[in-house]
């Protein structure tokens, strides 16, 4: 047996991975054709805490915490810059929902400070007037994900870990795992960190893709201070089935600022679609009139690894020693120290931080059975 | 260019020639440094054309404006430096429609003879150009010398023909099948077509080497773009180096415009004369005959087998050590103009899915590409000059129009242009030792400032993107692309809408 486990996917997921069990001391490799190059290349870097579900609101908040004690580690290219969230309310609706998602964070440790529509101008010049207020969430962040899933994986090479790259795991027989190089790798046990292609190698994984498109611009520092998400989000169709967009700018360490978001089910083609592109930028100019002038200098599409439940898949199969880290949807970037985590505890017996049965896979009967 | 307006840069107001590019107009005022990398080295124009954004500077509140594409206005207000905090914007239209037979991209040698093919037969033709005036490379309007230029004949042509010409409109994206966005000083124009004929023309391949990003350091094009946009080079003492007949041609004109020129062509003297030789039989132009002529004549001082190993100067370049391989010198200089041959202006054609061969767009007899209804002329389908450009732009035209029998009785006077294609390639290709030049601080992605080094440990150019930035900034990697390709064999094929940097309020 050369190791104890071979993680598929070089995602920031199975980068998260390789070094937590590398520092726990397990023999691990990492296969994939590159170092983020998947969703991990697409994302936004919002590290954020969520409360779609109490399940969801902890591994956001442990995943953060965990980022929060990494950052003093982190070098200069992972760019972590600590921004905070700033969640816009439009109107007296939204702004209920604002008080509430106030008391939840402030019922659970999470500082928070409610913002009326003086406070929020103030706080970013560049919105609208006459917003109904916001949340300003403090503590949040912001990060390179590509880099950090290099250093995450440097870090494990340094704890002896292995790394191929170039390759792709073509199918697995057992713990052993087939390459396209024609080499074969044997271990213990197999992290499927596979994000979007998870079906690939255990069929039935229940995830589907969610596509998203995302726009830079040219540097404009101090354009805006810090992640501005609409509560919208929260009404809008991003919540069902159908294609939807949502205004969600992220100021860069660059000084340029990412724009998202869209989100579309039912395409696996990542051309950029000038109809969504146009909806996305449309909505942003609602909230922020003034992103007319800026110079938007490449766009690009990234797929989500979406559940049924908006739940992450962590855990052991139903097929001995194979276990998966996906399906983190639009959290991946949040949640992948989190699921590194839980699945040290599920390799090695460790205890658990977080309870992790809300994102056991063997939550979903067809996954249960995926040969 | 006698009258003078009055150009404000960085708060002091400067009298510039009526006319001239904002990019000349601050190099005559302020001197060649426009901005700040971001890595804080000083930075002026390198392309001349609109390709390396290195001459961005604010203008009138909006930042990060390409200098050597605009005119100077009297009363203009420029800021060079770092780019100012304000987020000004032109309120600007809603998107206009625009429909026609056949909508030109380009209006170099190739689009304008396309266009004037088609327009001829009498079908509606909308010509555009980024630039402010037509022409391309070639045939680029000389703020000193505006009369005499060899596109006037085909303007009246165009005029004549009822073509819908449009200056200073880029293609950014493609919004629907059979429709192009553009973005034009006026506001974003939605054009729908029948036939499509790419004319987009080709930029400078730039080396990087040790002190290329020092302003004064231009590509050859680059500054002779500069000059016939007003910069004035009388008695400044200038290198013109790199490699291919383009040198010959800027070092005359240079020479022309009153400067003390000196040419170092890389490719080695016998490989020249077996071109020159050959030139005598083909011939396929009088420009192509002049490379021959000018080497004797003797205006400036012409060196070939020799390559700029290094530029040298605090704030801006006032030397070049040269090399021929075996022993290296000093040449003392005020600029050095540097173009290492011609790349295709592939980002359109490759935004539409045309299938590329060997770095060219694919075409077929009638110049059609693998896109039906969609034709490339000139640059796009190979190096070769304006005779190739012409022919092949009236092929494409013709054929836009219906009128095969027509296009088919040029197939040999194509035939013959393209010959020339392959004894360019071959006589003009770059040796070995230019790969060694770059040193692990020299910077090969100018506008993230990614030095070489970095880029030595990675396996594809999209592993370095990712983890290096290269290739991330407003040139989406038109400069270092053709540079990393050269050093390390990376291709980059990713192209995104828009193609070039464009505003939100353009785009919608
Ligand atoms: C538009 C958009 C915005 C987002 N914004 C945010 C955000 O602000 N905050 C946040 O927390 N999250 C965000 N996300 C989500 C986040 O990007 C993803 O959840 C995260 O990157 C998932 O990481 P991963 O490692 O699971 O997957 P990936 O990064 O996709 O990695 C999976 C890897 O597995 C490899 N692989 C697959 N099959 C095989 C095989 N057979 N053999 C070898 N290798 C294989 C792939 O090559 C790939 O590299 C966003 C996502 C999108 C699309
Ligand atoms: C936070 C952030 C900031 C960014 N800032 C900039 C910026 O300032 N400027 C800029 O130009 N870009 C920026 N990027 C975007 C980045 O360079 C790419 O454009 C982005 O990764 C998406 O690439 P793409 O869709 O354009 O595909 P490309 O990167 O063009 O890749 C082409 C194709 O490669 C394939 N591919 C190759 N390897 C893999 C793999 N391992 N897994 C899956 N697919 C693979 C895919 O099929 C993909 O479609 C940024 C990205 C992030 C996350
Ligand atoms: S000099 Fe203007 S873009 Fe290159």
């Amino acid at each position: 047996m050369n190791y104890d486990v071979a993680i598929v996917g070089a995602g920031i997921v199975g980068a998260a991975c390789a070094r937590t069990l590398a520092l726990a001391g397990l023999r691990v490799v990492i296969i994939d054709r590159a170092i983020g190059g998947g969703a991990t290349a697409a994302g936004m870097g919002h590290i954020t805490v969520m409360d779609d579900s109490e399940a969801q609101f902890v591994l956001t908040r442990y995943s953060q915490s965990l980022w929060t004690q990494l950052s003093p580690q982190l070098p200069a290219d992972v760019e972590f810059v600590t921004t905070g969230t700033l969640w816009v309310a439009a109107d007296d609706e939204e702004m209920a929902a604002v008080q509430q998602k106030h008391s939840y964070y402030q019922a659970r440790g999470v500082v928070t400070e409610v913002l009326d529509g003086n406070q929020v101008a103030r706080c970013e010049p560049n919105l609208r007037p006459g917003f109904a207020g916001g949340l300003r969430v403090p503590g949040e962040s912001v990060i390179y994900p590509p880099l950090a899933a290099v250093w995450l994986i440097k870090q494990a090479l340094a704890c002896s870990a292995d790394v191929r790259l170039g390759v792709t795991v073509l199918h697995c027989e057992n713990t052993t795992l087939h390459l396209s190089d024609g080499s074969a790798v044997t271990c213990g046990a197999i992290v499927h960190a596979t994000g979007v292609g998870a079906d690939a190698l255990a069929p039935g994984v229940p995830i589907r893709p969610r596509k998203g498109h995302l726009v830079i611009t040219d540097r404009y520092p101090g354009f805006a201070r810090q992640q501005i998400v609409e509560l919208g989000y929260l009404k809008s169709a991003h919540g069902s089935d159908r294609d939807s967009v949502a205004f969600n700018l992220q100021p860069r360490k660059t000084g340029q600022m990412l724009l998202g978001s869209s989100r579309q089910y039912d395409t696996t083609d990542p051309s950029i679609e000038p109809v969504m592109l146009r909806r996305m930028i449309n909505r942003a100019l609602e909230y922020m009139p003034s992103l007319r002038g800026l110079s938007a200098i490449r766009t690009w599409t990234g797929f989500r690894a979406a559940t049924p439940d908006s739940l992450p898949l962590i855990g052991p199969t139903a097929k001995p020693g194979h276990f998966l880290a996906t399906g983190h949807e639009g959290l991946g970037i949040t949640t992948a120290l989190g699921t590194a985590d839980l699945i040290v505890s599920h390799l090695t017996g460790r205890p658990f931080a977080i309870a992790p049965e809300p994102y056991l896979p063997t939550r979903f009967a067809r996954s249960a059975s995926h040969g | 260019m006698a009258d003078r307006i009055s150009l404000t840069v960085d708060g002091q107001s400067y009298d510039v020639p009526d006319g001239c590019s904002v990019a000349a107009g601050v190099m005559q005022s302020t001197g060649l440094t426009f901005r700040q990398s971001v890595g804080g080295e000083a930075r002026g124009p390198l392309c001349g054309m609109g390709v390396c954004f290195e001459c961005r500077v604010t203008i009138d509140g909006e930042a990060h404006q390409r200098s050597c594409l605009l005119s100077c206005r009297d009363g203009m207000q420029v800021e060079t430096g770092q780019q100012t905090a304000s987020f000004a914007y032109a309120s600007g239209s809603e998107r206009r429609n625009v429909e026609c037979d056949v909508l030109v991209v380009g209006a170099g040698p190739g689009g304008v003879s396309a266009a004037v093919s088609a327009a001829e037969q009498g079908r509606r033709v909308v010509l555009l150009d980024e630039n402010a005036h037509i022409g391309g490379q070639i045939w680029r309007y000389d703020a000193s010398a505006p009369t005499a230029n060899p596109v006037d004949a085909w303007r009246t042509r165009l005029v004549d023909a009822n073509v819908t010409i449009t200056a200073r409109a880029a293609i950014v994206a493609q919004p629907a099948t059979n429709e192009l966005l553009a973005d034009v000083a006026s506001g974003p124009v939605a054009i729908r077509y029948t036939k499509l004929i790419l004319a987009c023309g080709a930029r400078e391949r730039f080396l990087p080497f040790p002190g290329w990003t020092l302003p004064g350091v231009f590509g050859a094009g680059g500054l002779q773009a500069l000059v016939k946009s007003g910069y004035d080079i009388a008695n400044k003492k200038i290198v013109v180096a790199g490699t291919g007949p383009l040198l010959l041609a800027v070092g005359a004109y240079l020479c022309k415009r009153g400067a003390d020129v000196t040419v170092l062509e890389q490719t080695p003297r016998e490989k020249l004369l077996r071109f020159a030789a050959s030139l005598a039989w083909r011939q396929p132009s009088k420009l192509w005959e002049a490379f021959w002529l000018q080497w004797h004549i003797g205006l400036f001082s012409y060196h070939p087998g020799c390559w700029v190993v290094r530029a040298e100067g605090a704030h801006q370049v006032h030397a070049v050590m040269v090399s021929d391989g075996q022993s290296t010198w000093s040449l003392a200089c005020d600029a050095l103009a540097c173009g290492y041959g011609l790349v295709p202006n592939l980002e359109l054609a490759r935004l539409l899915g045309c299938a590329i061969d060997a770095g060219y767009v694919r075409v077929d007899a009638t110049q059609q590409t693998s896109v039906p209804g969609v034709y490339a002329v000139g640059e796009l389908t190979g190096i070769g000059g304006v005779d190739k450009a012409l022919v092949e732009g009236q092929i494409a035209g013709w054929t836009a129009a219906g009128r095969h029998d027509l296009a088919a009785d040029l197939t040999l006077a194509r035939d013959t242009a393209e010959n020339f294609v392959a004894a360019l390639d071959e006589t003009f290709s770059l040796r070995d030792e230019l790969r060694l030049l770059p040193d692990k601080d020299t910077i090969v992605c100018r506008c993230e400032d990614v030095a070489y080094g970095p880029l030595q440990s990675h396996r594809d150019g999209r592993e370095a993107k990712l983890q290096t930035r290269c290739g991330m900034g407003p040139c989406q990697g038109r400069i270092c692309g053709p540079a990393v390709e050269f050093l390390f064999g990376w291709h980059n094929d990713s192209v995104r809408p828009p193609i070039l940097p464009t505003t939100f309020a353009k785009l919608i």
